[in-house]
């Protein structure tokens, strides 16, 4: 039997040339922005539905307009970007597919649910390490109202949410990686490494507790990468896990702890636990693609920039949750990727 | 990876630790209370009734219409989803939580068009109800005509 | 006291349902028709009128008042049109609970958008 964190082979890649995160753009919606870390995202929307006709279309307002936010800053056009990486928790990814119909950029559809961010940036690192394209942006969205309709119940069904349930995060963020050198006397931050996740089944069959299902595979990733790179948590300044929320969190620091390896709960810490506040009525915390990716966009970005972070594992989680196949009695497998961030 | 029975069970005895506990006490006294509170809202609405001159067998109806409009027009206000959430099954049993789960998904699913989105999710929710209430009265009536008949 | 019985009689069976959600497996959906069939059970046993005659709209309201009116409607059937009324009595029972469900909930839908 196979152990958490013990996958037979290394599934770590290191970034010999150091591909620079060259630039970031977050958005989210009024909820996320009046939770406690809305003063650091790029753009708070005053209203959910952003003027479109449906949240499937906001969705996809929220993702373009984060990757506007993160190119302006970068001072590039879309014609700049040399590949788009994008995914979100829609049906056909089609908030992604209908979001780059309106760039230029070669573009890559990637679904890992909640996983995705991190997935795009490791292969968006990948791309740029290898030397096969200059720029990459990668990119992820999700919305609260378009989420629950699709996995769970029509908004307006007045359904008591269990306290294990979590609130997917209305938002977007978006992250540009280049082969540019890093630039002297300035805060460059560079990816280092990226681990490949497994996909890990605990036997959480119930689609409210995603939290529980994604937790060892939070661990699995969080340990497998420290073993192959054969360092200590303490290396890291912050390990940011993507939306286990309050549950998950603590029951992945325990799984670690099974493994041998400590983790205290100030250096783990979780986007679905920091980017809502308890008294937001979200049970156990903030879930959904955008949610690491605003928390990272927004806020780690930030604090890295100021040189408040220096090394930071970003570990996006995501419950591989299908409404059809959960109520044909299966378990809810999860998936999770690393991407080591360092500042230089 | 899948979990073996034993992994996968030492599992579930660490998520029993950590689970937040449904509160129990605080769910039952709300539902109580906010089913208590629509009934005999329903109350006032079939004394309403009876007070235009309709008897108790004929009131049955208009009451259960009134309320179902009700539910409806609440879950179109946007507030049906808040009492739901607050109330659990004491907003969610009473007929008016029936009219919310057919106005919920028909709502949401104005975008797909009249005929294949709203006519097509209108039973999404509700749908069940019908289903077994049909067949489960059909098969309640038919025991009670053999019964009759022999 | 028709309001203060209409009350607990609602507000018990609805705790009857939260029970049943909290303390089982089972989802709201399924609870919802595990009470309208249990509704019509009872009434086909001709217990539900009993519980009518105290709780009122308490009975009446929730959704086992539901699967009481369609047995009721096939039990007149049956008096009126013999083995036809099986057939036909059900739907008529709950006529205008389906009737107003389907227009009321139609206007709805399409005079407002979903808030989130």
């Amino acid at each position: 039997m196979q152990t958490l964190g013990d996958p037979p082979t290394p599934n770590t890649l290191w970034f010999s040339s150091e591909p620079r995160l060259i630039s970031c753009g977050s958005v989210v919606g009024p909820k996320e922005g009046a939770g406690p870390l809305g003063d650091h995202f790029d753009h708070v929307c005053s209203d959910e539905r952003l003027g479109e006709r449906s949240w499937e279309q906001a969705e996809r307002r929220l993702l373009m307009a984060a990757i506007d936010h993160c190119l302006v800053r970068a001072k590039l056009k879309p014609e700049d970007v040399q590949v788009l990486l994008a995914g979100d928790l829609m049906d056909q990814i089609v908030t992604s597919g209908y979001a780059a119909r309106h760039h230029n950029a070669p573009f890559f559809g990637l679904y890992g649910a909640c996983s995705t961010f991190s997935e795009a940036l490791l292969l968006g690192s990948v791309l740029v390490d290898g030397g096969y394209r200059k720029t990459a942006l990668c990119a992820t969205a999700s919305h609260h109202n378009a989420a629950e309709r699709q996995f769970r119940a029509p908004t307006e069904f007045g359904a008591q949410r269990p306290p294990l349930s979590q609130w997917t995060v209305t938002g977007a963020g978006a992250c540009l990686l280049g082969a540019e050198p890093v630039v002297k006397d300035e805060p460059c931050i560079v990816v280092e490494s990226g681990t490949i996740g497994r996909v890990v089944d605990y036997d959480v069959a119930d689609p409210y507790d995603l939290g529980s299902a994604m937790a060892p595979a939070a661990a699995d990733t969080v340990l497998a990468h420290l073993r192959d790179v054969q360092r200590s948590p303490e290396y890291y300044d912050l390990i940011l896990t993507g939306d286990l929320g309050r549950v998950g969190r603590d029951l992945a620091l325990e799984l670690a702890g099974g493994q041998g390896v400590q983790v205290d709960g100030e250096r783990w810490q979780d986007g679905g636990v920091l980017i809502y506040d308890r008294s937001q009525n979200v049970r156990a915390g903030g879930s959904g693609c955008a949610c690491s990716a605003c928390v990272f966009c927004g806020y780690v970005w930030r604090l890295m920039r100021s040189r408040n972070l220096r090394r930071v594992l970003v570990v996006a989680t995501g419950a591989l949750l299908s409404p059809l196949i959960s109520k044909q009695g299966e378990s809810i497998p999860a998936v999770a990727h690393a991407v080591s961030f360092k500042l230089v | 990876m899948k979990a073996g029975p034993r992994e996968s069970r030492a599992y579930q005895r660490l998520h029993a630790k950590y689970r937040p506990q449904t509160p129990l006490l605080r769910n039952v006294t709300v539902a109580f209370l906010v089913g208590g509170t629509i009934c005999a809202f329903g109350q006032l609405v079939y004394d309403f009734y009876l007070g235009l001159g309709f008897t108790p067998a004929e009131a049955a109806g208009p009451l259960a219409g009134t309320m179902i409009f009700l539910g409806a027009f609440l879950t179109g206000l946007g507030v049906y989803d808040w009492i739901g959430d607050f109330g659990g099954m004491g907003a969610a049993l009473p007929i008016t939580g029936f009219a919310n789960a057919i106005v919920a998904p028909a709502m949401e699913s104005k975008r797909e068009g009249l005929v294949q989105g709203l006519g097509t999710k209108m039973f999404e929710v509700a749908g069940p109800v019908l289903v077994y209430g049909l067949t489960v009265s059909f098969v309640v009536g038919a025991v009670r005509y053999i019964i009759r008949a022999y | 006291m028709p309001y203060l019985t209409a009350f607990i009689t609602g507000g018990l069976l609805c705790v009857a349902a939260q029970l049943v959600v909290n303390l089982t497996q089972l989802t709201p959906a399924h609870t919802m028709v595990l009470f309208v069939s249990a509704g019509a059970v009872i009434s086909g046993l001709g217990w539900y009128d009993v519980l009518i005659e105290f709780g009122g709209a308490g009975a009446t309201v929730p959704l086992t008042g539901f699967g009481h009116a369609l047995v009721n409607g096939i039990l007149d059937g049956l008096n009126q049109k013999g083995l036809m009324g099986l057939f036909t009595g059900g739907i008529t029972g709950a006529a205008m609970g389906i009737t107003v469900a389907v227009i009321a909930g139609y206007a709805a839908a399409v005079l407002f958008d979903p808030k989130g």
